[in-house]
């Protein structure tokens, strides 16, 4: 005999962090991207962040709506640019937590140069990259991540370009802690966010989500949960792997894992030690010659 | 009354820094007014190096120099570059064992004066003092601007463990630029008949 | 309020206009900046690396323009005055967050130390050819506030009056230098923090739930809550209804668009930031801008000791453009004369206003150099006639 629940009884257990006037959210059946929120939305609550002390940036794109559906300060940026948006934002209020969610291409593509700066200057914050493979919001281009001869919109015939290894390129410009997993696996997800906003620094995971619309049904996968299936069967978990290792190739297990975790001063931390007893002090400060092309010496005259 | 300055020669000789010592004298000592410019193109690195100045009683409109009234040539390049610019009449002041002045075909038609300053800097201990003698010797030579504003300049822009240093150079300078007018007259070069440079050399002797 | 004593030089100096807009931004409240080099601007960011730090402020050198121009602006709503600095070629490349601050509403300065171009053009030679770029640079309709100096002295007391309009209207406010008057040295006078009037944040006196991002009083400017102050806020460069929420529909775009032109519009005497010298009675005037009113002002002298009756009106203020100002000299004069280091852009606004009333000359000039003075006489002298 099943039990009749009253449907007011009913409350959804992350709807806290959530901007619930906002839902339903823009997403289409089969996406990942919710999935992707909720194991977000268990994690900030696990994480015990200070909801009104963080902060979530998104650029453009499907993934760009994130930052738009979570009860935190929202910023919905410009195509690309979260990550200095949010650099901003930490650097001049230290005290907030920071989290950018955003797109593949968003982050890697127009965008690649600053995640890349982010990493090497360990710039404390965490970055979720939801990775479709396509570009989605503008209707299935190919993306750099775009993988094998996977057919797009600008890929009519099959795309050839090699796609982005995005764990590799983090790791090797100084990120602290890099991590993929998909939309399937929830619960460790949902683990490596937690662990991802209790550390310090610059964290990176990387997300697979299925896009039934834009990418599933032209290249084979009959709806999202076709290509959650794939997930299934495909993924490997190896923690700790190599990410020159972890490349996506079509047909071959998809690694994930937490594949970096080490720690390394922040920006920040750095800062305060470079500038000792210069940094909030009023120092005596010269007015002398302007610009000296012709060198040092001439200035001081020593 | 606007007279327009060029202080010029190479990276290290400390031309921004006279520059500066002299426009502070004007602004905020002798409460005129001052407009510095200088070059920044790629020109400007290592090699050469150029200021320019225009000295006014009245705030200054036009900000470059069209003719300039004096130049102070401190390396051979230097003077062949902009010696041809100086005003007829006007003042060169030379650091003389650099400068050979018949390294141009035509000398300037001008007041010309030497100083052995890289020499004069060497003697008081720091070669890079040279750009502040020069400014003593252009403050003597050509009266624009006075030593006691001068010397405030060299106290604003010089960093303190320096400014003995400096204003012992700053005073070698005017001295010997005094000395110059009290031997010498004012020495007017009319042309062809002398060659400046020779006779410059051996007055230093 | 005033500066905060800390921040302030106050003395007398003999600086670069450089120099003197960084001092200027301090003075005004700036403690946080990002930028990336690029002369004739560096010297900016350069003097600001080594004084933020002692004010507890700091400078991030971002990887690139685009970068710069957006984290300024994650500053501002963590609850900073900030700024930037660039020059041409930088300043295309901040385009597109000139228009997310318009659109968002964030409060900051773009400094542009205008350069020759276009392209790479002369990177240590003067122009004012980004005045065009200034208004109208963004994509989309936004209306913002243009300021343009002509002295290290100006560099200072503009860019203090700046990132205030910047605060007073919540609008990213240009502040067109150009090499010549940023690479220029001379007396600036910095007075002391008390005498220095400064503008501060907008913030909202409301709580949360009562608290609407974008409603608008009287004077059609919303007021500010930062990030990490319990808020919540949702900042989108989507057309967005008062919560900041996006609302995608012509009716929000109409009333968002034409608040955003308003807020200024309304402000139009306030922001007529002008200097007339003898142009009541004159027969021509002269209309200029930055370093250029200088080089006029010379001509007019010389135009004047040669008995012509003629006046300076300096934009010190250039967008919005001084439209009634200039519709009531129009039928005044025999002529306006407008020199600009550009081909002629400020001039199209100038012939719109004076409506066929008066005769315009434009006196263009490609930039690498001011105009030689009797460029400018010779066009007064025509006009004149």
């Amino acid at each position: 005999m099943s039990t009749l629940i009253e449907p007011t009884a009913l409350t959804n257990p992350v709807e806290k962090v959530l901007r619930n006037d906002r839902i339903p959210t823009i997403w289409c059946p089969g996406c990942g991207l919710g999935t992707t929120v909720n194991s977000f939305a268990y994690a900030l609550m696990a994480s015990g962040a200070d909801l009104k002390k963080t902060a979530i940036v998104s650029g453009i794109g499907c993934s760009g709506r994130v930052s738009g559906y979570v009860a935190l300060d929202s910023f919905h940026t410009t195509h690309g640019r979260a990550i200095p948006f949010a650099t901003g934002l930490k650097l001049a209020n230290p005290e907030l937590t920071v989290v950018v969610y955003s797109g593949d291409g968003d982050l890697t593509s127009i965008g690649g140069n600053h995640l890349i700066h982010a990493a090497r200057r360990n710039m404390d914050i965490l970055v979720v990259c939801v990775n479709n493979m396509i570009y989605a919001m503008t209707g299935g281009q190919a993306a750099a991540t775009t993988p094998g001869a996977a057919t797009s919109t600008t890929t009519p015939y099959g795309s050839f370009e090699p796609e982005l290894n995005i764990p590799q390129l983090v790791d090797a410009a100084g990120a602290c802690y890099v991590a993929r997993w998909t939309a399937f696996h929830v619960k460790q997800l949902e683990k490596s966010m937690t662990e991802a906003l209790k550390k310090k620094g610059f964290r990176f995971i990387e997300v697979l989500s299925p896009c039934p619309t834009l990418y599933g049904r032209r290249n084979g996968y009959a709806d999202g949960l076709a290509q959650m299936k794939e997930y299934k069967e495909m993924a490997k978990v190896k923690n700790g792997a190599p990410t020159y290792e972890v490349a996506i190739t079509h047909g071959q297990p998809i690694i994930v894992g937490k594949f970096v975790d080490r720690d390394r001063p922040d920006y920040l931390t750095l800062m305060r030690s470079q500038l000792g007893a210069h940094y909030h002090e009023v120092a005596e400060v010269g007015v002398g010659c302007g610009d000296e092309s012709e060198g040092k010496e001439g200035c001081c005259s020593c | 009354m606007l007279t327009e300055l060029r202080i010029a020669g190479f990276g290290g000789q400390g031309v921004i820094l006279a520059a500066h010592i002299i426009g502070n004298a004007i602004t905020l000592v002798e409460k005129g007014y001052a407009t510095m410019t200088q070059n920044y193109g790629p020109e400007a690195r290592g090699g050469a190096a150029s200021a320019a100045l225009v000295l006014s009683d009245e705030p200054v409109l036009y900000p470059y120099l069209t003719r300039p009234d004096i130049l102070i040539a401190m390396s051979l390049e230097a003077y062949t570059r902009y010696g041809p610019e100086v005003k007829e009449g006007g003042f060169l002041l030379v650091e003389e064992d650099l400068v050979q002045l018949d390294a141009l075909p035509q000398v300037p038609k001008c007041k010309i004066y030497g100083i052995p300053a890289t020499r004069f800097a060497e003697e008081l201990g720091k070669k890079m003092v040279l750009n502040v003698i020069m400014v003593g010797f252009f403050s003597a030579i050509t009266k624009a601007v006075s030593p006691e504003a001068c010397r405030a300049g060299v106290e604003h822009e010089v960093p303190k463990r320096f400014l003995d240093l400096n204003v012992k150079a700053f005073n070698k300078g005017y001295e010997y630029g005094l000395e110059l007018l009290t031997h010498q007259g004012e020495r007017t070069h009319p042309g062809e008949e002398m060659i400046p440079g020779l006779e410059l050399e051996n007055h230093t002797k | 309020m005033h500066a905060e004593k800390e921040s302030v030089l106050t003395g007398t100096h003999f600086i670069n206009g450089d120099t003197a807009c960084c001092e200027g931004l301090l003075a005004a409240g700036a403690k946080f900046a990002a930028g990336y080099p690029i002369t004739p601007s560096t010297e900016v960011v350069e003097r600001f690396a080594q004084r933020a730090p002692t004010v507890g402020g700091l400078f991030i050198q971002m990887e690139d323009e685009l970068a710069a121009s957006i984290t300024l602006q994650g500053m501002v709503w963590a609850g900073q005055k900030s700024f930037t600095v660039t020059s041409g070629p930088g300043y295309s490349l901040m385009m597109e967050h000139i228009g997310y601050a318009a659109m968002t509403e964030t409060p900051c300065v773009f400094v542009d130390v205008q350069r020759g171009g276009p392209s790479t053009g002369l990177p240590t030679l003067p122009a004012q050819g980004d005045m065009m770029q200034a208004r109208f640079g963004s994509h989309g309709d936004y209306s913002t506030i243009s300021l343009v100096p002509n002295s290290p002295q100006e560099c200072f007391d503009l860019s203090v009056k700046a990132l205030n309009l910047a605060e007073k209207f919540r609008v990213p406010v240009m502040f067109m230098m150009d090499e010549c008057v940023g690479h220029m040295t001379e007396k600036v006078v910095i007075p002391e923090a008390e005498e220095i009037e400064v503008q501060p944040r907008r913030r909202t006196s409301k709580k949360p739930d009562e608290y609407l991002a974008y409603e608008v009083g009287e004077d059609l400017v919303p007021e500010m809550a930062h990030a990490g102050e319990g808020y919540g806020l949702y900042v989108t460069g989507l057309t967005h209804d008062k919560k900041g929420y996006p609302l995608m529909n012509p009716k929000q775009q109409r009333e968002l668009v034409t608040r955003l032109f308003e807020k200024i519009s309304r402000a139009a005497d306030e922001l007529t930031i002008v200097e007339a010298d003898g142009v009541e009675g004159a027969d021509v005037v002269v209309v200029s801008y930055g370093i250029t009113s200088r080089v006029a002002m010379r001509a007019v002298h010389l135009a004047r000791e040669k008995g012509l009756k003629v006046g300076s009106l300096r934009l010190i203020c250039v967008w919005p453009f001084p439209e009634k100002l200039i519709r009531e000299l129009a039928p005044k004069v025999k002529a306006l004369i407008m020199p600009e280091l550009n081909m002629g852009q400020v001039v199209i606004e100038l012939e719109r206003f004076a409506a066929g009333r008066t005769k315009v000359i434009s006196v263009p000039h490609p930039g690498g150099t001011v105009h030689d003075p009797l460029e400018i006489l010779e066009a007064i002298e025509r006009g004149a006639q």
